[in-house]
């Protein structure tokens, strides 16, 4: 399966959110009522809301202080834990676009456990809306990019953090860009590449940035039978 | 822009000071990111980590009003190890030049200063001429009175100790920034300075600026590509409107505003047009008149030329009409009626709550805007009894900028046009519309019941509109200026023969005697036989191809020349110093690559050739600029509110030419206990200007929602703050309310010995949207401001901060 792949270089985000606000924008998101609570990130977290958010980190690793910029999102896991819980509860609540990789909740999620759902997901990411009963996630721009468009996230980035394209050509230019800063970077890495679409480029260690960069860093705090047992199915890819 | 955004990524070092680019230019990150995936190296001098910071190879804090002390470092620096480019110093700035006897500096005044007056007579200021006129130099540079060894021992002062102590920047930091910078003086390589407001926003705004410019030409950056003085424009058009003349002192094209002291044009242009006997001079202002003369027939091309001048508005001699001056002399009843256009002065302005007080003595506002505004809304805001206030105010909704048909110039002088994407909503109205019918009211109302001076009026050519609707085009063909009679000029090295209406094709053509008209002589070209600033041709040549240059995309001014003064980017004989990223070069006796400045031959034919600043009089770099009202060097002065008593560099504290205004709203707090902390004010991302659109974007909002004031953790436990918690923040002008963001991003400094703390508070709020958004940084800040330009000083002001 080729499909589509978002590559996010992190050594060229700037914390713009130019990519969370141009998200809101396509998918004509309400906005939540919210205030500043002593950090610049906001919304807060993710919602049903908001579907892309820049988590802001401060932190000093060996000596240095940084600033972390992480627009968070749905990885588009190649083979998804969240539609494993959702194909073992409602079939096709959640699907997988075989064109594109995309993987999409549908209405039909109103019949799952979503809390069962959020917690397969190890980038935590699903969300629900407590009225409806209705979750939601990124979902790769599925319209727009079937018509030829790319993600509104990517298309809105100034400096080439999010990109988007045919998944060879989106590893070439992960391990391009990887090779090109790894003199400067040596602890940069490409985040789980072999089993999501939405491939990051961290210079500093994943965790650095956020506890659910990376598959593993840090387990959901209580994991359902079927949320393990949907981890534990999961296999494990080779990056190539 | 000297240069433009996309040259950015052709430099070789990028010291971004006083500029938070990456957080509110954008776009800016996305070449200078480019600069260093090639190996470029990037440097960011500000008092706070920002989001520029965070992608920065070298970060070094220096307290807010200590940008002249840290480059007057530099200077020095560069001089003292020798690493200035020695060709360029000699051949293309005026370091040669010999400075007469009167000229002085002691103890932080330079010679000619009036106390009475608190100005300069600049008359000392000037340099010696032979008995041909022309000004005596040594090429050596050894002569004790040439410039370069004035300059040498005018920076002897800034040592790295003592800017240290003054800035609050570690010694080894200033190193590292003064090493890493000054290696851009090797030929080969070029360096850029991106600035914004955090250079201009001082009483020594423009001598900031001027500090950069010095060091940009001793390390020979300018013309070059990757090089060059690079303001940040702080909206989508403000360079668009200040070519435009926007401002009080210029008319369209920098054309000095006439004084009243000055009644015929003859009499202006004698005054106003620089000379120079010096051959090799371009001295392009020598063309002034031409430009003048234009500029009147581009509005009354039925009159002569002096009856034209006499309408023209004349400033009263010595009086200033700047932006500050106006709110001063508007708080003392001196205006009736008000056009707040597109603007929000009741926010954007320094001292807000003066500001605010000023428009309760106005008869009439009226307010054009999209939104209701703090200004439109004056009259029920903080503090104020609506039943006391005999304001009456008018709002014009407008349309908006997506839904205008017209051009913007950007920072890189590129004049780009719009289409319009959609209809006016509603009952709005695009500006032009609304000054178009505006001014046929007017008229109408002179026709009826005449007036005091109704000629000015009645002849003004008001030929703006088709089908009574305001026409973009037209107003950009009379900016570009047509032919008023049959020409026949030399255009290259035939002749042609131009005819009534022809446009005029570039502003070499433009004429004294009143044949041509153009409303701004730098935009001629702009739209000649087609539009040129709707072109969107990426075609270039592979030697444009080097240095991303795209002449077919958009157009430029002056001529479509995207990098200016690059002349300099050549030596003497046309060869590139930067073979590699060539601008211009001089090949078969003709010049390739961008439009050069000028197209005399290079420097080193004596008979044709040209020096390469043909903007100065004569021709050179102005290291010694004694056109300036502050000095012909920049001197570091302390900005009005200040921490400290003293400074290392001479008895005088701050700037004794700094514009002041008297009375109860402007008491300063310099050393006051009260008022420990000093403060800055600027921009995020997500909100722009004072935030009418933005606040009034919900995603925007919601992303930024709040006043907030950012603190270190050292200052937050001194004051028993905790992030997140709402402070108030007070100056000797008024308090408001913001949330803490209390972050290691800011930290104290060590100030001549002591610990200075430093905040820092977004200026997009205000109180009337959203309800708990908090107001206007402004009202913190002082009415004091640059005494070239009067931009108030709102980037370093005293403040207290408490727990709310």
């Amino acid at each position: 399966m080729s499909g589509k792949t978002f590559f996010v270089d992190l050594s060229r985000c700037t914390g713009c959110r130019g990519c969370q606000v141009a998200c809101k924008q396509w998918k004509n998101k309400p906005v939540e009522p919210t205030e500043n609570t002593g950090s610049h990130q906001n919304p807060p977290d993710l919602s049903w809301q908001t579907l892309k958010v820049v988590r802001f980190t401060e932190t000093t690793i060996d000596g240095k202080f940084h600033w972390l910029f992480f627009p968070d999102q749905c990885r588009h896991c190649l083979d998804a834990p969240c539609k494993m819980v959702g194909d073992s509860e409602v079939p096709e609540a959640i699907v997988q676009d075989p064109a594109t990789g995309a993987v999409v909740f549908t209405d039909k999620c109103k019949g799952l456990n979503a809390a069962a759902v959020r917690e397969g997901c190890p980038y935590d990411i699903p969300r629900v809306d407590a009225a409806t009963k209705l979750m939601y996630k990124c979902d790769m721009c599925n319209d727009r990019v079937h018509a030829g468009l790319l993600p509104s996230c990517v298309k809105t980035c100034p400096t080439g953090t999010m990109n988007f394209g045919d998944r060879d050509e989106m590893l070439a230019m992960a391990k391009e860009r990887l090779a090109r800063i790894k003199p400067t970077h040596p602890k940069a890495e490409l985040v789980d590449a072999s089993s999501v679409r939405c491939v990051f480029l961290c210079p500093q260690p994943p965790s650095a940035y956020y506890k659910y960069v990376q598959f593993g860093d840090a387990a959901p705090p209580l994991l359902t039978r079927k949320a393990l047992f949907a981890k534990v199915l999961r296999p494990l890819r080779a990056f190539g | 822009m000297t240069n433009h955004w996309i040259d950015i990524a052709n430099a070789d070092c990028i010291l971004i000071m006083g500029s938070n680019a990456a957080e509110n230019h954008p776009i800016s990150f996305k070449w200078a990111l480019r600069a260093k995936d090639k190996g470029a190296t990037i440097i960011h001098v500000d008092p706070r980590y920002t989001r520029t910071s965070a992608h920065a190879d070298v970060f070094a804090r220096l307290r807010s009003g200590s940008d002249i002390a840290f480059l007057g470092g530099m200077i020095r620096y560069i001089l003292a190890n020798n690493l200035y480019f020695k060709d360029y110093v000699v051949n293309y700035t005026n370091a040669s030049f010999i400075v007469g006897d009167a000229y002085d500096f002691k103890d932080g005044l330079f010679s000619g200063y009036d106390a009475a007056k608190k100005a300069y007579d600049k008359s000392s200021w000037n340099f010696v001429k032979d008995e041909n006129g022309i000004i005596k130099k040594d090429p050596t540079l050894r002569d004790p009175r040439c410039v370069f060894q004035l300059m040498r021992k005018h920076y002897d002062r800034y040592t790295m100790q003592a800017v240290s102590e003054i800035s609050g920047t570690p010694e080894a930091d200033l190193q590292l920034v003064y090493q890493s910078y000054a290696a851009t003086g090797k030929p080969e390589k070029s360096g850029t300075m991106l600035y914004a407001m955090g250079q201009t926003q001082h009483t020594v705004g423009v001598q900031n600026i001027r500090a950069m410019s010095i060091v940009q030409l001793l390390l020979g950056n300018m013309g070059v590509a990757g090089g060059g003085i690079n303001a940040l424009r702080g909206e989508a058009n403000v360079q668009g409107s200040t070519d435009q003349g926007l401002l009080f002192h210029i008319l369209p094209g920098y054309i000095p505003t006439p004084s009243a002291a000055m009644q015929t044009l003859a009499e202006y242009n004698e005054k106003n047009t620089p000379a120079t006997k010096d051959p090799q001079s371009a001295n392009w202002w020598g063309n002034r008149p031409k430009y003048m003369a234009s500029f009147i027939k581009s509005l009354y091309p039925e009159q002569d030329l002096e009856t034209g001048y006499g309408y023209l508005p004349k400033l009263e001699p010595g009086k200033d009409y700047s932006w500050l001056t106006l709110f001063d002399v508007m708080l003392k009843g001196a205006f009736k009626g008000f056009f707040a256009w597109g603007q929000n002065p009741a926010a954007s302005t320094a001292n807000a709550n003066k500001t605010r007080e000023a428009m309760t003595k106005l008869d009439w506002m009226v307010t054009v805007n999209m939104f209701e505004t703090e200004t439109g809304s004056f009259w029920k805001g903080p503090g104020m009894d609506p039943k006391k206030v005999k304001t009456e105010v008018f709002f014009l909704p407008c349309a908006v900028s997506f839904e205008k048909e017209g051009s913007i110039s950007n920072s890189g002088r590129w004049m780009q046009w719009r289409y319009a994407a959609q209809k006016p909503s509603g009952d709005t109205k695009p500006d032009g519309d609304i000054i178009y019918e505006l001014f046929e009211k007017i008229r109408a109302l002179y026709a009826k019941e005449g007036g005091a001076y109704p000629d000015p009026i009645r002849n003004l050519d008001w030929d703006v509109a088709t089908h009574h609707a305001f026409d973009p085009h037209k107003v950009a063909k009379r900016i570009n200026g047509v032919f008023l009679k049959e020409k026949t000029l030399k255009v290259g090295d035939a002749d042609k023969t131009f005819k009534p209406g022809d446009p005029v094709p570039a502003f070499a053509l433009l004429q004294t005697d009143g044949s041509t008209s153009s409303g701004t002589w730098v935009y001629c070209g702009s739209y000649t036989d087609k539009n040129m600033a709707a072109r969107r041709d990426k075609t270039q040549t592979p030697m444009q191809a080097k240095i991303g240059l795209y002449p077919g995309w958009s157009w430029c001014w002056p001529v479509n020349r995207r990098i200016l003064y690059n002349r300099a980017s050549v030596d003497p004989q046309g060869k590139p110093y930067q073979p590699q990223k060539p601008v211009i070069e001089w090949v078969d006796g003709k010049w390739a690559g961008d439009v050069p400045d000028g197209p005399w031959p290079p420097m080193a034919d004596t008979k044709a050739g040209k020096y390469p600043f043909i903007m100065t009089t004569e021709g050179m770099g102005l290291l010694f600029g004694p056109g300036r009202n502050d000095g012909p060097f920049p001197e570091h002065y302390e900005p009005l509110e200040c921490p400290v008593g003293e400074h290392p560099f001479s008895k005088q504290l701050s700037n004794p030419t700094a514009l002041k205004f008297e009375g109860a709203t402007e008491v300063h707090a310099t050393c006051d206990p009260r008022y420990p902390f000093v403060c800055s004010t600027y921009r995020v991302t997500e909100h722009w200007q004072t935030g009418v659109m933005t606040r009034n974007s919900p995603w925007l909002l919601e992303a930024e929602p709040q006043m907030f004031c950012e603190m270190s953790p050292e200052l937050a436990e001194m004051r028993g703050i905790k992030n997140g918690d709402k402070v108030i923040m007070e100056s000797t002008r008024g308090s408001l309310w913001a949330k803490a963001i209390v972050t290691e991003r800011v930290k104290p400094f060590t100030v001549m010995g002591h610990t200075v703390h430093q905040v820092g508070i977004p200026w997009h709020y205000g109180w009337t949207w959203p309800k708990q958004g908090g107001d206007s940084a402004n009202i913190l800040c002082p009415s004091v401001g640059d005494p070239n330009t009067g931009i108030p000083e709102t980037k370093a002001f005293m403040v207290n901060v408490k727990k709310a």
